[in-house]
């Protein structure tokens, strides 16, 4: 027989571990009531307020959440790349649990990126996809945190699973630059297919400019709450694997 | 003297391994021949699309080989407890990573200067170029420094297959996209400074530069754990 923990101490110990993280219950509540209400007034003027475009119509709509998705993924694998060192530095779990947070919510993000941006290239330039240096290095981007991922889920060890996830989030962040002017001079040498009016993005309408801008003020939002709600989890997650693992050895210890 | 003497024994240990067992250089020289051969029927080279798709081909088996060759390096030592003992060992880590970055950037060796002429007697194109041959070392150089540790990370996990090429494919890209511009330049008749090879290999000596810096760095704090 092996007893586990009751279910509800389970489950308090996954939900108080919300409030260890600013010291205060609801938090996250609050931040999620507020990122609800702003992405609320970010949908009414991404439709009703912001002018449809001259040339593109309609589908340029999608340029206000995939323009701010794109900025905010790049700003989470920097998360990575930070906390790793963070943690390569100081060793302490917490600077882990933000990496991995980062990462996992990173690659949600990448992924709508890539999946918006195809769905508007095709009306804008009329291929679903196009090896343009942007588009190649996200989709490298995210292959390498897909990777990234793989890893953390194939490293039995834990301490040797955030070692590892570190080192390959700082190499994989070095790496961008030198993959966006690889892809950028391999461009150069077989010219785009891309002849469309968005083939040089022109300045945007002051009203267009704004929305965006709140747009990637709301994205920002929504990733700080994702990325504090799932860190708290994964200290959750921590500190019950430990509890775990201490009553295990109670049990199974003759002394 | 404490860091040649060490690097050395350790370099030389692995290739009198391999000189005796000559598993990994001759599964891998298999395993770029059948490139070749597979490649051949896929994409049907014709003698006037050599310049178009022998660079390609050529490289996706020397990368394929290579990373196969790395692996099975790693796997060696494992096998037997050997990375434990080498991390015993008083010698500084830097030596440990470095001597297996010579080891894996020998074996390449190796394994390219044999292929190359199969390849170019089997897809037509010219092999005898000193800007060929300086962009294989380039690029070997930077596929051994990544490859090398991705498989000291790969080997401690649990699908170790896997696990190496997706984490080396995607970071050593712009190595890859290098050696095959200047192999086209080359096979379509040009030299040094011709078409973009100003810009590549200078490129890829970049590369291995960031990577010669940080990999032994990262090497010597992930062999802690």
């Amino acid at each position: 027989m092996n007893p586990s923990l009751e279910p509800a101490t389970t489950k308090s110990i996954l939900a108080g571990s919300r409030k260890s993280w600013f010291g205060f219950p609801g938090w996250a509540g609050g931040l999620l009531l507020l990122t609800a209400l702003l992405m609320l007034v970010n949908l009414y003027l991404i439709f009703m307020v912001a002018p449809t475009d001259a040339v593109l119509g309609q589908v340029q709509r999608i340029f206000y959440f995939h323009v701010p998705i794109a900025i905010v993924s790049f700003l989470a694998f920097f998360v990575v790349f930070v906390a790793g060192i963070g943690y390569l530095i100081t060793r302490r779990r917490r600077w882990d649990s933000v990496a991995h947070a980062a990462a996992e919510v990173g690659v949600v993000f990448i992924t709508l990126a890539l999946l918006t941006g195809v769905i508007w290239a095709r009306p804008v330039w009329g291929v679903w996809w196009t090896w343009e240096p942007r588009l190649t290095t996200t989709l490298i981007l995210w292959l390498i945190y897909v990777a990234y991922l793989m890893l953390r889920a194939y490293v039995p060890d834990r301490n040797r699973a955030a070692v590892y996830a570190a080192a390959v989030g700082i190499i994989g962040f070095v790496d961008v630059p030198i993959v966006y002017y690889s892809v950028q001079w391999w461009r150069s040498i077989h010219p785009s297919a891309v002849v469309g009016p968005l083939a040089n993005a022109g300045a945007l309408e002051p009203i267009m400019q704004a929305v965006l801008f709140f747009s990637c003020g709301v994205f920002l939002l929504l990733f700080l709450y994702l990325l504090l709600e799932r860190t708290a989890l994964r200290n959750g997650e921590d500190r019950l694997s430990s509890l775990r693992f201490a009553q295990r050895r109670g049990v199974t210890d003759p002394d | 003297m404490r860091f040649w003497r060490p690097m050395a024994a350790l370099v030389w240990k692995d290739l009198l391994l391999e000189l005796r067992s000559r598993d990994i250089v001759v599964s891998a020289l298999v395993f770029g021949l059948l490139v070749a051969v597979v490649f051949n029927f896929a994409l049907n080279v014709s003698p006037g699309r050599v310049a178009e798709l022998a660079p390609g081909i050529l490289w996706v088996a020397f990368a394929f080989a290579g990373t196969l060759a790395m692996s099975r390096a790693f796997v060696r030592e494992r096998e037997q407890g050997g990375l434990e003992g080498l991390l015993l060992a008083p010698v500084s880590r830097d030596a440990i990573f470095l001597g297996k970055v010579l080891v894996s950037f020998i074996f390449m060796l190796i394994i390219e200067a044999a292929l190359l002429p199969v390849f170019a007697v089997l897809l037509n194109f010219s092999a005898f170029s000193l800007t060929l041959a300086l962009t294989i070392l380039l690029a070997t150089l930077g596929f051994a420094t990544l490859g090398t540790l991705f498989s000291a990370i790969a080997v401690q996990t649990r699908s170790r297959e896997i696990m190496l090429p997706a984490l080396f494919f995607p970071v050593i890209l712009p190595v890859l996209i290098g050696a095959v511009e200047v192999s086209g330049t080359v096979m379509g008749g040009g030299g040094l400074g011709d078409g973009g090879t100003a810009r590549w290999l200078p490129l890829m000596a970049v590369f291995d530069a960031v990577f010669l810096v940080i990999c032994p760095w990262i090497f010597s704090i992930i062999a802690e754990e």
